[in-house]
This record gives structure tokens, sequence and C-alpha cells, in this order.
């Protein structure tokens, strides 16, 4: 869990060129602006790569996907 | 007799609070009759389809049979494999009775469209959806009866809110707590009359007493100044505006609130959209069933690819190009006429304008003022850049110079 958790900070981190990104496991990325549709894209798109899953593009609920607690929740459920 | 188009007259909601009541009483004790729901079904789309020359009900029975054929061999096939160009065509078939509807004006061939019915472009949203999320394998079985049951759910039938699969069965195969149901119970009434006073209060004034008078004083000026403008223009412009909110939102707060009293959280449709600070806020503000559903299935799924490729490099090139394809896609999907296909345009280059503007923002944060006198600047001029692009979606400025 935690090896998927710090991957996934490098990715936001990456994509958003922000070094705070995602310091907070429980924090809301698409309330506090950190993540909008295009850097959501991006950061799936990472996702999918690193973790060689299929991530359902269209059927995004955004409320299974906010924090970087739950997309590593998610991201070891697909895996 | 003829067809009775849902929500459209205040005594509708007689008989069909009358054909919900034992709905409401069976939720009420906690349980829900399939068999009575089918039976409401049938006739909801009995008195809203076959009431005419039942051509418009003919049309929809072979709509939903062609989707289910469809749905239901795509499912098999995904099962086994996954092509992009099959997944493609799948839902090129499901949109073609769509096609042929809307291409319908512009051929004057009136055998074209057989599958015209009113509400065809929802139900083609919703299965569009469904063979989207089979391919991405969020939905891996599907019965040809939960289908149908999500595609004809009559509360939603003829104009939205959008569901989307997913939560709609969490609803339907849930029987709501005696609290829960209370609750929706509740809300459902509060939707119900604020949407009585929407539409046929405000949306009644401003679109049957008061747009008549002003477009016929707009008109007045056509040939006697510069492209027929005048002070009226304007005025049509906010009426008009205020007619299509108010006509609209109350429309959708019935079929809201007429699914809760079934136990259905149907989603809303606005959320004031006229308190838009920017043009990005009003989309998530303002018929936000269907924003959502091109955000989800053209745009990000449009991004997704072009950047899994690597087909383009420039971040602000892709989202540029995914607005215009977007917002192109929602001016041909509302109809072939040149004010739609403008109206998207239009919409698309504020979208762009307000991206560089946000960038220029990030970039100068210290040299730019932000208090409560810039916010309502922000919002009354996203709100005249919003009921400008209705002026052109409504069609007026066709009349005034072409007809």
């Amino acid at each position: 869990m935690d090896e998927i958790t710090t991957k996934i900070v490098d990715i936001l981190q990456d994509v958003t060129g922000l070094d705070d990104a995602g310091q907070d496991k429980d924090q809301d990325l698409f309330k506090d602006g950190v993540l909008d549709s295009m850097a959501t894209v991006e950061v799936l798109v990472n996702l999918q790569d690193e973790f060689d899953i299929t991530v359902p593009v269209s059927e995004f609920d955004r409320s299974q996907w906010s924090t970087v607690n739950k997309i590593a929740q998610q991201v070891q459920e697909l895996e | 007799m003829n067809n009775i188009t849902p929500y459209s007259s205040p005594h509708y909601f007689i008989y069909l609070l009358l054909l919900l009541l034992p709905i409401i009483i069976g939720l009420w004790f906690g349980k829900r009759f399939r068999t009575y729901d089918f039976f409401a079904t049938v006739v909801i789309l009995i008195t809203a389809f076959f009431g005419g020359n039942m051509s418009q009900g003919i049309s929809l029975l072979c709509y939903v049979l062609l989707e289910i054929i469809l749905v239901s061999i795509y499912l098999a096939y995904r099962k086994k494999h996954n092509s992009f160009w099959i997944f493609t065509m799948f839902v090129l078939l499901a949109i073609i009775p769509l096609v042929f509807v809307k291409l319908d004006p512009l051929l004057q061939n009136p055998t074209i469209s057989l599958f015209g019915f009113m509400g065809i472009s929802y139900l083609t949203f919703k299965s569009v959806e469904i063979i989207m999320e089979i391919r991405d394998g969020v939905i891996k079985e599907l019965s040809p009866y939960e289908f149908g049951r999500f595609l004809l759910f009559f509360p939603t039938i003829t104009s939205g809110p959008i569901d989307r699969f997913k939560r709609f069965q969490k609803d339907v195969n849930n029987v709501p707590s005696r609290e829960e149901y209370v609750e929706l119970l509740h809300s459902g009434v509060d939707k119900l009359m604020k949407g009585l006073l929407y539409k046929f209060i405000i949306g009644y004034f401003f679109g049957t007493l008061l747009l008549p008078k002003v477009q016929i004083l707009a008109m007045s000026y056509k040939g006697q100044t510069p492209l027929g403008l005048s002070w009226w223009v304007l005025a049509y412009m906010y009426v008009y505006s205020m007619y299509l909110f108010f006509d609209f939102a109350g429309y959708s707060l019935f079929a809201v609130a007429i699914s809760n009293f079934m136990g259905i959280k149907t989603p809303m449709n606005f959320n004031a959209p006229f308190k838009a600070k920017n043009i990005k806020d009003f989309w998530n503000r303002w018929h936000m069933t269907l924003s959502f559903w091109f955000r989800d299935f053209i745009y990000m799924r449009l991004m997704f690819t072009i950047i899994k490729h690597k087909w383009i490099k420039n971040r602000v090139t892709i989202a540029d190009l995914g607005y215009i394809t977007l917002f192109l896609i929602m001016g041909f999907w509302h109809g072939e006429t040149w004010y739609y296909i403008v109206y998207g345009i239009f919409h698309a280059i504020a979208m762009i304008t307000n991206d560089a503007w946000l960038r220029y923002k990030k970039k100068h944060r210290e040299s730019i003022p932000s208090n409560k006198f810039t916010h309502a600047f922000a919002v009354f001029l996203t709100f005249n850049i919003v009921c400008f692009s209705f002026l052109i979606f409504s069609g007026f400025l066709n009349t005034l110079w072409f007809s």
C-alpha cells in the first residue's frame, strides 16, 4: 500500500507541478482545485502506465477518486 | 385523443399522482411492487406516445428493441474480445437512429426518420453510456430487463435529467428506509412546488406573456436599422434567457420530484447557473447532467486517447481541441441549423478564452485585484455572455435577418 501511495504522490506532483500536492493523503483533490479535468486525465494515463491497470475513464465517479488514499484503494482493486 | 407531453399542464400532475399512489404507499411500507411499476410505465408510455397516430409509439418500441439487441450483442462480444473498431462500430450503430432524426429537417424527407419520437436524444445518451461502460469493464452483467427499465424510466423519459446506470441501479434495487423515504418525499414536494412556480408562473410570464410582444417590437425594426438591431433585440435576449431557464429548470424539477416519490435520486440539472463566476463554472451549473455526460463520455475520453498515444504534446492545445470537439458535437446535437452550430463554436471560444485568462491570472496573481467588486463584475460578465449565446441559440437572429 505504501509503495502505491508513494507512486501516486509522485504522479500527482509531476502532473500538477506542485511540490506539496498529495502531501495530505486525505485532501480533496477536486474540491481544492489541485486537479482539473485535464490534470485528472493525465493522472489517469499515468496510473494506467505505472500500474498496468485499465482505468474507467468515463464512469469516473469523482467521489471515489478524490484523495490520495482513495486513489490508492481504487488502484489496488483494479490491479 | 392526442399524445400527452409529460408535465405540460398542471392537471397532468393530478393523474400522475393518482398513478403514483400505490408506489408511494408501497415504499412507505418498505416494498417495491415490480409488476405495478411495469404497469405504471406502460400507462405513461401509452399516453405519451400512442395517443395520436401511434407512429411515435411504434418508433419508440423499434428503437428500444434495436438498442437492446445492440447492447446484448456487444456485451457478449466484450466478454471475449476488446477491439477498438468493433466498439466504435457499436457506438455508431447506437446513434444512427438519432442521426437520422437530426438530419431529417435538412433532407426534407420524412421517411428517413423512422425512429422519430419525443426523447430519442435522451435514450441515446443512456444507450451510448452503457456501451462505453461495457467497453471500460464497468458494466459486466446487464439483462435486457434492467437495460429496458433504465431506458424507459418514465419520469425522465422525454427530456432527462440523464441519470447514470450504476447510480440508477443502486436506487432501484434498494428500498429506502422509512426515514430516508420521508426525506425523499419532503424534498420531492419542495421540488414539485418550486417546479410549478418556475414553469407555470415565471416561465409562463416570460415565455407566453412577454416574449411574443418583445418579438413583435424587435421585428418592427427589420430593414429600418443596420441588421435590424434595436434595444428590443437586447430585451428579447434577456426575456428569452429567463424563459429558457425557468421553463427547463421547472421541467427538470418535476422529473427529479417524481423520481424522488418513486425512491430514485435522479441527479439535478441546474444549480443557480446565473451565479456562475466564469463560463466553466456556468457549465458546471447549467443542464448539468448533459454537460457532465459530454465531459465524461466525449471530452475525457478524447483527452485520454490523445495523451495516451502522445499525438499532441502541448497541454493547452489538447484542452482547446477537446473544447472545440465537445461544443461542436453539442451544437450539431441541438440541430442542423447555422445558429446551433454558431452557439457551439461561441461556447468553445468562450471556454478557450476563459482557460487562457485563468493561466494569465495564475502567473500574475499579485498584480490582479480580487475582491467582491471583481467577483460581482465576473458574475455580471458571465451572465451577459451566456445570455448573448442564448440569443444565438434562440434562432431569433435567423428570423430577423433571413426570413
